[in-house]
C-alpha cells in the first residue's frame, strides 16, 4: 500500500516536472497514432463512402469483410505486419521492422477498416435521405460522395476520434513490429506493459495517467461534437 | 387528348397551340410491388402549354406517378416518352421535382441553392442566387441552416432549389400541404410566376381551391387509374366519374 502510494507521487511528479523520458515516449506515440489515423483516414473515408452509395459485383462482400476486421486482434495484425516486413518477406529490403514507420503501418491496419465500416454506416444513413434529390438533380456520383463526406462530417469525425482511441490504446502490434526500443520504438502502451513488468510503477503509472486523460479528451470531444451537432440541427 | 383550352381563372393567359418544348406521353405505364398492382395501366399525354393538376384520393398513386414521369422509379411495364424520347439524364436535367417531404442538405439555405447551381455550368450564380431568394422571399434567411427552418420555410427553400436551374418541366408534389395561407400564397405566386415563362407544370395537390386558382387542367387518378382527364372548368362544373364526384363532394364537406 505504502508503495503503490509511493509510485502515485512519483508518477505525478514525473508529469509535473516534464519529464524528459516521458515526454519523449508520448510524442513519439502521438505521432505515430496520428499519423496512422491521416492514412487511415485518407483512405477509409473515400472507401467507405464509395460502398455505401455504389453498387457493383462483390460490395455486399467487402462490406461484410469491413466489419468482420473491424474485430481484428491487434497481435494477429501485428504478426501479419511482422511477416510482410521482416527480412524474409515481400517488404524486407525496405529494412522498416522495428522503425516508427512500422508501427504506423500496423496501427494503420489495425483501424483502417474500422473507418471504412463506420464511415459506410454514416454515409449510408445520410444516403438514404439524399438518394432521390440527388437522382433528380442529376447529381455525378463523385459530387455525390463528396455532398455527402461534407454534409457528414460531425459524425465522420467521431468515427475518426474511434480510430484514434482504439489505435492509441493498442499495445500488440506496435509491441511486435516496433519491438519497444527505447528512444526508438518506444510508445506509451508498450512502456507500460514494460516498466510494470519490471517493477518501476511510477513510469509506469504515469504514463498510464496520461494514456487516460487521452482517452477521457478524445471521449469528451466526441460528446461535444454530437452535442455541436445536435444543436447545430435543432438550434 | 383534349383541345385548347381558354381559361377564366387565367384570363392573362391565353392558352394557344404553342410548340411544346417537352410534351409528355405516357403508354400502358404500370407499376407493381411484389403483391400489390400501384399504377394500372396508365395512358397519359400533356402537351407543355398546361399546367396540369393531378388529383385522387390518399394512395391513388399520385406520387408514384410523378416519381415514374421523372425517371425516380422504373416502371414494372409501359413507357414514359418526353418529347418522344425515354427518359435520359439529358431530359431529366432539363426537369426538378419538388417532393411531397421536402429534402435538403445539411447546409445553409444560400448553400442549398448554390449546390444546385455548381452542377450545371451557369455563368450569372451570384444574380440566380439572389433572384431565387427574393422569389420565396428567402432572403433574410439566407445563411440559416435549412434544417432549422419552418416546414413552409423548407418547402419554399426546396421550390427555389428546383426553379434556380431554370427547368422546362417542374413537378410538384403537394407543395403547400401544411402551409399557411401567407406561404401559400408565396408558393402559388412563385408557380404562376414560372408558368408564365413557359414552363410546364404537374402539381399534385389535396386543395380545391388551390386546384381552381391554378389549374388550367386536371388529372383525375383513382386505385392506380385514370378516371378523367380534361380542363379545370369542366372538371370543376361537370365531374363524370363516380370518383372524381366523392372525391370533390368530400372535400365540399371538409
Ligand atoms: N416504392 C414503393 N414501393 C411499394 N409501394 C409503394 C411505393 N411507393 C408507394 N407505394 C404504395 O403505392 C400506393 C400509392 O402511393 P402514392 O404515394 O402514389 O399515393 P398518393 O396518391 O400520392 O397519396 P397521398 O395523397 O396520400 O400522397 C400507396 O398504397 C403506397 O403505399
Ligand atoms: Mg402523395
Amino acid at each position: 500500500m505504502q508503495d503503490f502510494a509511493h509510485s502515485f507521487t512519483l508518477a505525478g511528479e514525473l508529469i509535473v516536472s516534464g519529464n524528459e523520458d516521458l515526454a519523449e515516449i508520448i510524442a513519439l506515440s502521438m505521432r505515430v497514432t496520428a499519423t496512422a489515423l491521416g492514412i487511415s483516414a485518407l483512405i477509409g473515408l473515400p472507401f467507405g463512402a464509395i460502398l455505401a452509395v455504389s453498387r457493383f459485383p462483390g460490395r455486399g462482400a467487402i462490406t461484410v469483410l469491413a466489419n468482420a476486421l473491424m474485430g481484428l486482434p491487434p497481435v494477429v495484425v501485428g504478426l501479419s505486419v511482422y511477416m510482410l516486413l521482416s527480412n524474409a518477406g515481400p517488404l524486407g529490403p525496405l529494412q522498416l521492422l522495428y522503425t516508427p514507420t512500422a508501427m504506423i503501418i500496423a496501427q494503420a491496419v489495425l483501424i483502417t477498416p474500422i473507418i471504412i465500416a463506420l464511415t459506410r454506416q454514416v454515409i449510408a444513413d445520410l444516403n438514404a435521405e439524399y438518394a432521390d434529390t440527388f437522382h433528380s438533380l442529376v447529381v455525378p456520383w463523385h459530387t455525390a460522395v463528396g455532398a455527402l463526406l461534407w454534409d457528414a462530417r460531425f459524425s465522420l469525425i467521431t468515427v475518426l476520434l474511434a480510430g484514434f482511441g482504439r489505435a492509441v490504446a493498442e499495445v500488440g502490434a506496435v509491441m511486435i513490429v516496433g519491438g519497444n526500443i527505447n528512444h526508438v520504438t518506444r510508445m506509451m502502451t508498450t512502456a507500460i506493459a514494460l516498466e510494470t513488468s519490471r517493477g518501476d510503477l511510477a513510469l509506469a503509472l504515469a504514463l498510464g495517467m496520461v494514456l487516460l486523460l487521452i482517452a477521457l479528451a478524445v471521449n469528451g470531444a466526441v460528446a461535444f461534437l454530437r452535442g455541436t451537432e445536435r444543436s447545430a440541427a435543432h438550434a | 387528348m383534349h383541345e385548347v383550352v381558354s381559361i377564366t381563372a387565367h384570363s392573362e393567359i391565353r392558352l394557344q397551340s404553342a410548340p411544346s418544348p417537352m410534351p409528355l406521353q405516357v403508354r400502358n405505364l404500370t407499376f407493381a410491388t411484389d403483391n400489390t398492382e400501384i399504377l394500372k395501366g396508365i395512358d397519359l399525354d400533356l402537351a407543355t402549354d398546361h399546367l396540369t393538376v393531378l388529383m385522387g384520393p390518399n394512395g391513388a398513386g399520385k406520387s408514384v406517378l410523378l416519381r415514374l414521369l421523372h425517371g425516380l422509379l422504373e416502371p414494372t411495364s409501359g413507357d414514359v416518352r418526353w418529347s418522344g424520347q425515354p427518359l435520359t439524364k439529358a431530359i431529366r436535367k432539363e426537369q426538378a421535382l419538388v417532393f411531397q417531404k421536402p429534402v435538403l442538405l445539411r447546409r445553409s439555405v444560400s448553400a442549398n441553392l448554390n449546390f444546385a447551381l455548381g452542377l450545371r455550368r451557369i455563368p450569372d450564380r451570384a444574380i440566380r442566387l439572389k433572384e431565387a431568394l427574393a422569389d420565396l422571399g428567402l432572403e433574410s434567411l439566407a445563411r440559416r441552416p435549412a434544417r432549422v427552418l419552418s416546414g413552409g420555410e423548407q418547402q419554399r427553400l426546396a421550390l427555389a432549389r428546383a426553379l434556380i436551374l431554370k427547368p422546362k418541366v417542374l413537378m410538384l408534389d403537394e407543395p403547400t400541404a401544411n402551409l399557411d395561407p401567407a406561404s401559400t400564397l408565396l408558393i402559388e405566386q412563385a408557380i404562376s410566376k414560372v408558368r408564365r415563362s413557359g414552363v410546364k407544370v404537374i402539381m399534385i395537390t389535396h386543395a380545391p381551391h388551390q386546384a381552381r386558382r391554378l389549374a388550367e387542367e386536371v388529372v383525375f387518378i383513382h386505385a392506380g387509374r385514370i378516371t378523367e382527364h380534361k380542363p379545370a372548368k369542366a372538371f370543376f362544373d361537370r365531374p363524370e366519374s363516380e370518383a372524381a364526384r366523392a372525391y370533390l363532394a368530400g372535400e365540399i364537406l371538409i
